[in-house]
């Protein structure tokens, strides 16, 4: 540092030149070309029956598949691998990359990460954002009217990918990211750079799937059923690339924080003191680490049936459709709660703040979070009540399916009774925990209905449904995922957000929210199909009411992203370093944290939790570096 | 606001919140159940045009009966907490009352929740077993109704659903016509893709999956007309593949059926025999011959 | 940074945001979609009439598709040419007397419950000017069906040893191919999908993909007008 520091300042430009972003866009777009060259060197034009069809999916594969490739090698993340192996010793010298240049780059400072997380799943959350309002600007009509047919398809497609695949990691990839090491008292994650890995090879697995539109989109919904995936479009390729490489990030990155939480907790941080979040992260990681490579392997046959005609989900050819059905909601299940379990744990970790008393019923909090991870694994095959799969199991999935309401009913129980008889101040962070009681509570009691197979076989695959899980979701999810950013982006990022416009955005939010998908219990069970803009025309007033509040909410997102760059780019109001009177570790830094978190490592002597209990014990050791780097 | 919060505690609340909310939430339950059972639950759909259908309205009204206390306990214990603990605003930070854990209330919420869930999987595998709620309950179905029961096979195809009887001689219609008062056994299948047969009013839903045959039960009740539509993502005219079908008195069923014989007597020849009379099992599946030009 | 700088930026990103929106929004509107194609109509005493002139044949050639290896129907406009428009625009209770030239070979259906024509006069198609009341199955090249009108008909395909077959469109009539006609009534005003139900799709796996699940190609709308 002190040898940079003396030389003479290099032109801005220069920071360009190096293995970055922009590297990594042109390898990547040169990769894509060799892939797809490649390929058709291999297997001429086509390898489907007639040899004229310049629609090659292999060529596809290998065209994504080296552009992904080229990207990485671009970013760097081969440099230190192949200096290994050339003898260099091993170093973690990425991590001191410095100037907002390292934001655009391979970074293994996991607070560096966490931020690249944020932005980057914020983009891909407002794309799909953008894909719902213009499903809702074609639902406007009882028939099709806005867009083609398949396009559409390709918009209620691309909407819920999008949503499914990066919102997975919308809470572990920022908050944990960047929380968990400094929770636990460790100065990185186990892992640095396979950290930053995950998070680059989600930024190619969304550029993946947005160029889905090049080449003809795709006609299944985020679930895929083969043989409809087998038969559609080369945009088909695209979802089974960007769901595979959204499984290899979500599988390192549930490693990650599950090595991470095992070994380099500080001393004195027992089990039973660490922080509720690490446990929702830690019984997330693990449905992750088991769950998405199910997927990996089912999108791999998908894969193999569209490019080598194998026969896995073809009944013709003595393949089934029910194979797929099952691997996918073996995965596609425990996902739910991969994206529901975040939320628990934020709700828990944040009421104590607000609340002003400790966290009531630890012990059965941790119970419930493990309870729904281990639950979750039984339940799957409620997703095919009506599939004729399996009939005689169905008792036992409509069993277990009700059981999973038992864990998640202790998460309930904690968060009211740690509000019973508090001090409770409604902070905007605290307004979107209380919301997350009420969305889901009607997204819990709506899936009794989905539950129970015969009122099922009236809900199934209705709005319903689709309502239900988007109060789950949405309202369990997208909440806390802003609760969350409310809370800790002052201490991510040094600034204060705008209180007020935090209010206004929350008010609205909650109101548009409820506003528009409330009706759709309402459309489901007047018989509204899913996936379809054809709809009978009694369902028009309802359909336009929630496309009108859907319009609202769009525009409550973007009074928060006004907030966003008001606050961080042109106020820029300093946070102070416990803005929220919080006992956590994170708040006894300074506001942002410094690169190395602590300068001696803390000795941790009860749970943050002990609101009213005396003065905040001091874990973090005098003498941290101190302010801004 | 960021300074330490002050270690001095509220003074003892002597109240006993504890009860007026219980006694609250017996009171509202106690009131807005009955209401919401008697008033909301017969429009739930989807009605009353056959026995599953019923079956799934009051299996629905339970349901609805189930959660109305659930919703008035949250709705009692937000309202009533929330206006009752918070702290004035801008007032300095006051921490509450240390309470961490309270092993009768962990063992009383548990024994409630679990016993409501246990009740609720009974009731619902009891309702399920008995005929099988309309659901589809693939090749081997376990809750078979008992008597004679009138075989229709569903063919899901891209992107129409048409129906083959084989108790008529095996004709075919792109209306599906069923007869007052009987029990009907579906036959689902599909020649292409995965579509989900969903007849509304009926209460009837079934996966059409290629090369299984997928099998429910509905008892029709008297003469009117049905919705039937896809409800699974078929492809792109997923969203119009929705028709009329009708529930006629058995002689006018029996003219429908003579008169449809009559019509659809050029293409039998045509048709595979029924899986009935030795005939193979309808779910053969199509592949285009590959030394064709297809088109 | 200086407050100009940071607004600049600002509007910058708004800027290419918007660009980006705009490009992916028009994109997807005009991916696959062809505006409404009006139909010539003649009055006649009985009502209006069309006479809707269409040809099919396996691919459609460098001329009328960016997708020239696709199948589609083609529809035959006023001075004579032949234009790749699927939705057309019809008016209400109006006579529709359709010829179809079919240069196609057969693939065959698979269900054969199609192979007899209904919902048009008579249920009886003209095939090459003979009427016929079913077809074999096996002979069927494509469908033409309005589900919603109640209108089904195969279409015999050209056979597999026929002379002088066409390689793409347009053809000329020279070339081997079906005539068939068959005449049908619109009711009322609304949206009414036509589709094909022979996997016809060469090229796609089980026949089924692309041209068969893209408006523009086999599939399409009659907009039943007012007239």
């Amino acid at each position: 540092m002190t040898a940079a520091a003396a030389a003479p300042p290099k032109p801005w430009w220069h920071q360009l030149l190096g293995f970055n972003l922009l590297t990594g866009v042109i390898l990547g777009v040169g990769g894509w070309y060799v892939g797809w060259f490649g390929a058709h060197a291999i297997a001429g034009p086509s390898v489907d029956y007639f040899g004229d069809i310049d629609y090659n999916e292999l060529s596809i594969y290998l065209a994504y598949i080296g552009g992904v490739v080229g990207f990485l090698v671009g970013l760097g993340f081969f440099n230190y691998p192949i200096a290994r192996m050339r003898g260099y010793p091993p170093s973690l010298r990425e991590k001191e990359t410095h100037g907002w240049i390292r934001y655009f780059s391979l970074c293994t400072d996991h607070k560096v990460v966490g931020i690249q997380y944020l932005w980057g799943i914020g983009l891909f959350f407002f794309i799909g954002g953008l894909n719902a309002m213009l499903i809702r600007t074609e639902q406007l009509s009882p028939h099709s009217q806005s867009f083609p047919m398949g396009t559409y398809l390709t918009l209620v497609g691309m909407h819920g990918t999008m949503m499914m695949g990066m919102m997975t990691s919308g809470i572990l990839g920022p908050f944990a990211n960047y929380l968990i090491p400094i929770m636990i008292g460790a100065r990185r994650m186990a892992f640095p750079r396979i950290e930053a890995l995950t998070f680059w090879i989600l930024m190619a697995a969304g550029g993946v799937l947005t160029t889905t539109i090049f080449f003809g989109g795709f006609p299944t919904g985020w679930t895929g059923y083969p043989p409809l995936q087998t038969e559609a479009s080369p945009g088909m390729d695209n979802y089974i690339l960007f769901f595979a490489l959204v499984g290899v990030s979500m599988t390192l990155l549930g490693l990650n924080m599950i090595a991470t939480i095992l070994t380099m907790r500080a001393p004195g941080l027992t089990w039973t003191r660490l922080p509720i979040f690490a446990w929702g992260v830690l019984s997330t990681s693990v449905l992750m680490v088991l769950a998405a490579p199910v997927l990996i392997a089912v999108l791999c046959m998908g894969a193999l049936d569209r490019t080598a005609q194998t026969s896995f989900f073809n009944a013709a050819a003595g393949g089934s459709n029910y194979l797929y059905e099952n691997l996918f909601w073996v995965f596609g299940h425990p996902e739910v709660y991969i994206l529901a379990l975040p939320g628990f744990a934020i709700v828990l970790e944040l009421l104590p703040v607000f609340a002003r008393k400790p966290l009531w019923g630890y012990r059965l909090a941790v119970a419930g979070l493990l309870g729904v991870s281990l639950l979750s694994w039984f339940v799957w095959q409620h997703h095919l009540f009506v599939s004729g799969i399996n009939g005689d199991l169905r008792p036992f999935y409509m069993l277990s399916t009700e059981l999973i309401s038992i864990p998640t009913g202790f998460t309930f129980l904690c968060g009211m009774m740690t509000l019973w008889r508090g001090n409770i101040r409604f902070s905007v962070p605290m307004l979107f925990c209380l919301a997350w009681f009420f969305n889901f509570l009607f997204g819990g009691l709506s899936g009794v209905f989905l539950s129970d197979v015969p009122s099922d076989v009236t809900t199934h695959g209705s709005f319903f449904s689709m309502a239900h899980f988007h109060y789950t979701i949405m309202g369990g999810l997208v909440f806390t995922f802003f609760a969350a950013i409310y809370y800790w982006v002052p201490k991510m990022t040094g600034w204060q957000l705008n209180e007020r416009l935090g209010k206004i955005h929350f008010w609205t939010m909650f109101i548009f929210f409820n506003s528009t998908f409330a009706p759709l219990f309402a459309a489901g069970f007047l018989g509204q199909s899913r996936r379809t803009p054809v709809y009978t025309g009694n369902l028009k007033f309802l359909n336009d009411w929630v496309s009108i509040s859907a319009f609202l909410l769009g525009i409550s997102m973007l009074i928060f992203l006004f907030n966003l760059v008001w606050s961080l780019a042109f106020v820029k109001k300093p946070a102070e370093a416990n803005p929220w009177a919080s006992r956590s570790i994170e708040f006894q830094l300074p506001s942002p944290v410094p690169v190395h978190n602590f300068d001696r490592i803390p000795v941790f002597s009860g749970d943050p939790y002990g609101y009213g209990e005396g003065p905040t014990p001091h874990w973090v050791p005098a003498g941290q570096p101190a302010g801004r780097e | 606001m960021a300074s330490e919060p002050t270690a001095a505690r509220p003074p003892h609340d002597s109240t006993n919140h504890g009860l007026r909310v219980i006694v609250a939430w017996l009171v509202l339950s106690a009131i807005a159940t009955p209401l919401i059972v008697i008033f909301v639950g017969h429009l739930i759909p989807p009605g009353d045009a056959s026995t599953q259908g019923t079956e799934q309205v009051f299996d629905n009204t339970w349901m609805l009966g189930i959660i109305t206390p659930i919703l008035c306990l949250l709705a009692v214990f937000f309202f009533y907490g929330l206006r009752s603990f918070h702290a004035a605003p801008g007032s300095a930070v006051v921490d509450g009352p240390p309470l961490r854990n309270d092993s009768r209330i962990q063992i009383l919420w548990i024994v409630i929740t679990s016993t409501m869930v246990l009740f609720l999987a009974g009731f619902g595998t009891y309702e399920l077993l008995q005929n099988g709620a309309g659901g589809g309950q693939g090749p081997n179905p376990i809750a078979v109704p008992a008597g004679h029961k009138m075989q229709v096979q569903v063919i899901g195809q891209q992107w129409q659903f048409t129906y083959r009887y084989p108790s008529l001689g095996n004709i075919e219609s792109n209306q599906l016509v069923l007869p007052a008062d009987t029990y009907v056994e579906l036959h689902v299948t599909s020649l292409d893709v995965v579509h989900s047969f969903w007849a509304y009013e009926l209460g009837v839903k079934a996966d059409a999956n290629p090369g299984t045959d997928n099998v429910a039960f509905v008892r029709t009740k008297g003469p009117g007309t049905f919705h039937v539509r896809c409800a699974e993502l078929c492809g792109l005219w997923h969203g119009y593949m929705f028709n009329n079908g009708r529930v006629v008195d058995s002689a006018q069923f029996q003219s429908w059926a003579s008169q449809a014989k009559k019509t659809y007597a050029s293409i039998k020849p045509f048709m595979d025999k029924p899986e009935s009379q030795g005939g193979a099992p309808f779910s053969h599946i199509y592949l285009p011959a590959p030394d064709r030009r297809a088109g | 940074m200086r407050l100009g700088v940071k607004l600049l930026l600002v509007a910058v990103v708004v800027a290419a945001a918007g660009l980006m929106i705009g490009f992916y929004v028009s994109n997807l509107t005009t991916l696959s979609g062809s505006p409404s194609y009006a139909l010539p109509v003649q009055q006649s005493s009985s009502g209006p009439v069309v006479n809707l002139d269409i040809e099919t044949v396996a691919a459609v050639g460098p001329q009328l598709s960016r997708n020239p290896d696709w199948v589609s129907y083609l529809v035959r406009n006023a001075s004579g040419q032949w234009k790749r428009e699927t939705v057309w625009s019809l008016p209400a209770n109006a006579t529709i007397n359709v010829t179809i030239f079919n240069f196609d070979g057969a693939s065959g259906l698979r269900n054969p419950f199609y192979a007899r024509p209904q919902g048009m006069d008579g249920n009886r198609i003209m095939v090459d000017g003979k009427p016929v009341d079913h077809i074999d199955p096996n002979d069927a090249s494509h469908t033409f069906a309005v589900p919603a009108l109640g209108i089904i008909l195969a279409v015999p395909g050209v056979a597999d040893d026929a002379k002088n077959q066409c390689g793409f469109a347009p053809c000329p009539m020279s070339n081997a191919h079906r005539t068939i006609k068959f005449t049908f009534h619109t009711t009322k005003p609304g949206h009414y999908r036509w589709q094909c139900f022979v996997p016809c799709a060469a090229g796609w796996i089980d026949g089924f993909g692309g041209p068969m699940q893209t408006i523009g190609y086999m599939d399409g709308f009659l907009n039943v007008k007012k007239a």
